[in-house]
């Protein structure tokens, strides 16, 4: 068996919208999901991450390009023929038919006798502790109900991956990040390859061995959570995977490894960066707040001056919004350790906000 | 005044309902006891009934003998008007199926359209009634007639050498049928169908279902309920249809329809006429009864 449960290779879907125009919803996407792995399709709607799921599931075909499961060409197969499942965003129970009669659906097709289907429907509903649900209608369950029903009739088919569009969506926060905990416990104990779309960055982060950030139908980055997290390859992922502070600035020299920025009206920092930059070369410096600390005494590493123009108190953490001399704005979150200690800095004092030289990220682009 | 209305819920709901009820009490009931009547009386010289009436089930012993009648000759046949009830029963099956089966996809197509599509097809299956039946029946006719344009244009391509036989007989009067009825198929089964979640044809392909499974599993069943309706809005004017088989069928298609309208008209029998009108009403009353009945089981599911 191929090492990778789904590749797709070069591949374009290319609507006609409805005032005849061409829309590329996924363009030249190429990415390799390994078998076995937690895939994320993150992005924000629109992005493609959907309709890639839908071509990779059979519901829709590529204008161009090609999808393989296990090294097999399934490009044009239509989904009756895929040895894959989905899980829906709005789970798309069968409303007439009894929790057995949806779960043992695709037994039921493929010819699975009545006896052997019950007895596995009552596994899959074990599975995800569900027991004894058998005869309840769709209606009559919650949603976290029917989405673990979702999940059984999906799974029930021992399907080589199992596609999952944005099955957390419909969900209360806190049953969200229950399920997550479950789902991720459920795709380590059943070693499927999961395919889950989400626009939800913290979801992905959580759950995910790897994540594709897409945005207009490319594949900006793929890579592991804690990759994507503090080596983002481009603005638009730092920007949309969690929060970053963006400081445009001029590279005055490089030594080795070690670059120094310049920021205007501002100051000079440290950054190391493996990548090489021409003197003089527009970078965008990007630092995430809880990388950032709040002092009023010089540390080691980058210490820059600034004056402190808002305090929000969140519980947790503190926000700080610091302005620089030069007029940027970065945000420093502190964590609240000891009692009252937002209260030591005030809105109008003057501060210094440091950071290491390996925090901070240079982008170009 | 006023205030009774306002502090009497009761009140209100009678007030309500009044108009309505009692319009149907004068003018549907009160007329059904009169009809139920009729037909229990013998009939009168010059037509109408016999006064005073004298009272007979005779009416309803020639429906199921035809050879009841003191007029009835030799080669009378006992079950002429049984007869003329199952063809009737038989016309009305056929249109009725191919009213479903063409309304069904015709339906499935038009919700499948963008919404301003959409609109424009259904107001092009709801035009055909800004126009009087009696007037579209007579086009269709011109249609289907021997120097009709239908046959002059299959003529005209040498299709044909000689026109086709396509009035007064049973396939004109199918044709016309399906023509004035498709619509009272198409707009209950367009209303289930468009409610329908197409994306449960894609849950049930995810799971391994190719197309015609999916349909008859999941589509059919959940759009059940709009195929009854359609059934019962179809079967039940066209096994009565009078106005359609004369003439479509020229006088030479005997139905239900046309021989109760007989009856009223030259033969001048009203009891027997009477009769007759009371038990298809009977016979749709208890096939549509039957039929809910046996449907309702899988029209509460896909509910």
């Amino acid at each position: 068996m191929n090492e990778f449960a789904v590749e797709m290779q070069d591949v374009v879907k290319q609507f006609i919208t409805p005032e005849g125009g061409i829309l590329a919803a996924v363009n030249h996407v190429t990415m390799q999901i390994r078998d076995g792995e937690f895939f994320s399709l993150l992005g924000p709607s629109g992005c493609g991450k959907t309709t890639s799921l839908r071509m990779i599931a059979g519901f829709e075909l590529p204008t161009d390009g090609k999808i393989f499961i296990h090294g097999k060409e399934m490009s044009q197969v239509p989904a009756f023929q895929r040895p894959i499942n989905t899980v829906f965003q709005q789970y798309a129970l069968f409303p007439h038919m009894t929790v057995e009669q949806n779960i043992g659906f695709g037994l039921e097709m493929k010819g699975v006798p009545k006896a052997e289907r019950s007895r596995r429907v009552s596994e899959a509903l074990e599975m995800v502790r569900l027991p004894g649900m058998e005869m309840r209608r769709p209606k009559q369950l919650s949603g976290g109900q029917q989405q673990r029903i979702a999940l059984a009739r999906a799974l029930i088919n021992k399907p080589e991956v199992l596609l999952l569009d944005e099955p957390l969506g419909a969900l209360d926060l806190k049953l969200r990040k229950e399920m997550q905990l479950e789902l991720k416990t459920l795709q380590r104990e059943v070693g499927i390859t999961f395919i889950y779309v989400t626009h939800d960055q913290e979801e992905a982060l959580t759950m995910s061995d790897r994540i594709a950030v897409m945005s207009k139908g490319v594949a900006l980055q793929i890579g592991a959570p804690q990759e994507i997290y503090e080596r983002p390859a481009s603005k638009y992922v730092a920007d949309f995977i969690g929060e970053t502070n963006f400081i445009d600035g001029v590279v005055k020299t490089q030594d080795g490894s070690t670059v120094e920025v310049e920021f205007e009206g501002t100051g000079v920092v440290c950054v190391e960066s493996s990548r090489s930059f021409t003197n003089g070369q527009q970078v965008s410096v990007a630092l995430r707040p809880e990388k950032l600390r709040l002092n009023t005494h010089i540390e080691k590493g980058n210490n820059i001056r600034g004056r402190v123009e808002d305090v929000i108190y969140i519980g947790t953490d503190t926000h700080y919004g610091v302005r620089f001399a030069g007029g940027q704005k970065v945000r420093v979150r502190e964590q609240n350790v000891t009692l009252g200690q937002h209260e030591i800095v005030q809105i109008g004092d003057e501060v210094s906000v440091s950071f290491t030289y390996v925090s901070p990220r240079i982008l170009t682009e | 005044m006023v205030n009774f209305f306002r502090r009497n819920r009761a009140a209100q709901l009678y007030g309500l309902i009044s108009p309505g009820a009692l319009w149907i009490l004068l003018f549907f009931n009160l007329p059904l006891l009169i009809v139920l009547f009729i037909s229990f009386v013998e009939r009168g010289r010059a037509g109408s009934i016999k006064l005073p009436p004298v009272y007979t089930i005779e009416n309803y012993r020639q429906l199921f003998n035809a050879c009841a009648s003191q007029f009835s000759g030799p080669e009378c046949d006992p079950f002429l008007y049984i007869g003329i009830f199952g063809h009737s029963m038989r016309i009305a099956l056929v249109v009725t199926f191919w009213c479903i089966i063409l309304g069904y996809p015709l339906s499935y197509f038009i919700s499948r359209q963008r919404q301003i599509v959409r609109d424009a097809l259904m107001i092009l299956v709801i035009i055909p009634f800004w126009t009087n039946f009696l007037v579209r029946t007579y086009a269709l006719k011109q249609v289907l007639a021997t120097e009709g344009l239908l046959n002059s244009f299959l003529m005209n391509l040498n299709i044909i050498n000689q026109p086709l036989d396509l009035l007064f007989n049973e396939f004109a009067v199918i044709i016309g049928l399906l023509y004035g009825y498709l619509p009272f198929a198409v707009l209950p089964m367009y209303a289930s169908i468009e409610k329908f979640d197409h994306s449960l044809m894609e849950a049930a392909s995810d799971l391994g279902a190719p197309p015609w499974r999916a349909f008859l599993r999941v589509m059919l069943p959940m759009t059940l309920p709009g195929v009854i309706a359609a059934l019962v809005l179809v079967f039940v004017p066209v096994v009565g249809a009078f106005i359609t088989p004369d003439i479509m069928g020229g006088g030479k298609i005997e139905m239900i329809g046309t021989l109760i309208n007989r009856q009223f008209g030259v033969s001048r029998n009203w009891p027997f006429g009477s009769a007759m009108s009371l038990v298809l009403m009977l016979m749709v009353l208890i096939g549509v009864i039957a039929y809910f009945r046996s449907s309702t089981e899988e029209t509460r599911r896909a509910m």
